[in-house]
């Protein structure tokens, strides 16, 4: 199972990011063997459909979760499409690597 | 950064994707988006005739947000009748009540699509968990 988190910046110790499409970086979680890898998000500048491409991006990095603050009207369609499970925190001042921890 | 916006609960989607004006003299105009929980206040006040402080509990929301909720629903529709403007239904700010769930642990709100097996908090594991619709 993969999961994939919305990230501040590109290592464990950096803070989750409560926005999904403009979030600055994700970290993908393979549960089996505990390793992450992170990814820029090149659309978090983007003058639109930053959601719809993060969604985009999360199908193809192959994730079955996605974990972020909120997601918006498109992305959440695309994902529901896709079968991938949406989870929402609303508390930002966890980082990474707490994230990973209580999910483990 | 605006302050977010609570989810409101929606209980079925609307039935349809839009709306269209027929035997209009004017070209296509822009049209205008209804959200899912515009839609479900128009149907919980107009429709099922509750009063809005009900149809503000259903949809988890306070008195005062459904109140503005509706009228911006209302409004649209009148737009889009005068304006003989295409109405669409669009997701908006709405969670479909059965398919989202929260943790009563660690209060994470989450979905649970098909394919997925067990009913448990993705994040802690718990299985103390409750279905949107049930917290009422």
């Amino acid at each position: 199972m993969n999961t994939l988190i919305s990230s501040t910046g590109n290592d464990l110790d950096s803070g989750f990011d409560l926005r999904f499409g403009r979030a600055g970086w994700f970290c993908l979680l393979n549960e089996e063997t505990g390793e992450t890898t992170f990814f820029e998000n090149e659309n978090k500048d983007a003058s639109h459909g930053a959601g719809t491409k993060a969604a985009e991006k999360v199908v193809e990095l192959g994730a079955d979760r996605v974990i972020s603050g909120d997601f918006g009207p498109r992305a959440k369609e695309l994902l529901e499409k896709f079968n991938i499970q949406m989870v929402l925190l609303t508390d930002d001042s966890k980082s990474i690597a707490d994230i990973i921890d209580t999910i483990k | 950064m605006p302050r977010r916006k609570r989810m409101r609960k929606v209980v079925a989607p609307p039935g349809f994707r839009g709306y269209k004006p027929y035997g209009s003299r004017h070209g296509q105009k822009e049209h205008v988006d209804l959200h899912y929980e515009e839609y479900e206040a128009i149907k919980l006040a107009d429709y099922d005739l509750m009063n809005h402080l009900e149809a503000s509990r259903l949809m988890g929301v306070s008195r005062a947000t459904f109140a503005r909720v509706y009228e911006s629903a209302r409004r649209k529709i009148a737009r889009a009748l005068v304006e003989t403007r295409e109405i669409r239904s669009v997701f908006g700010h709405a969670i479909l009540d059965q398919s989202w769930f929260v943790c009563n642990e660690c209060q994470a709100r989450f979905n649970i699509p098909h394919n997925h097996v067990g009913r448990h908090c993705p994040i802690c594991k718990g299985k103390n968990i409750h279905s949107i619709k049930e917290q009422l």
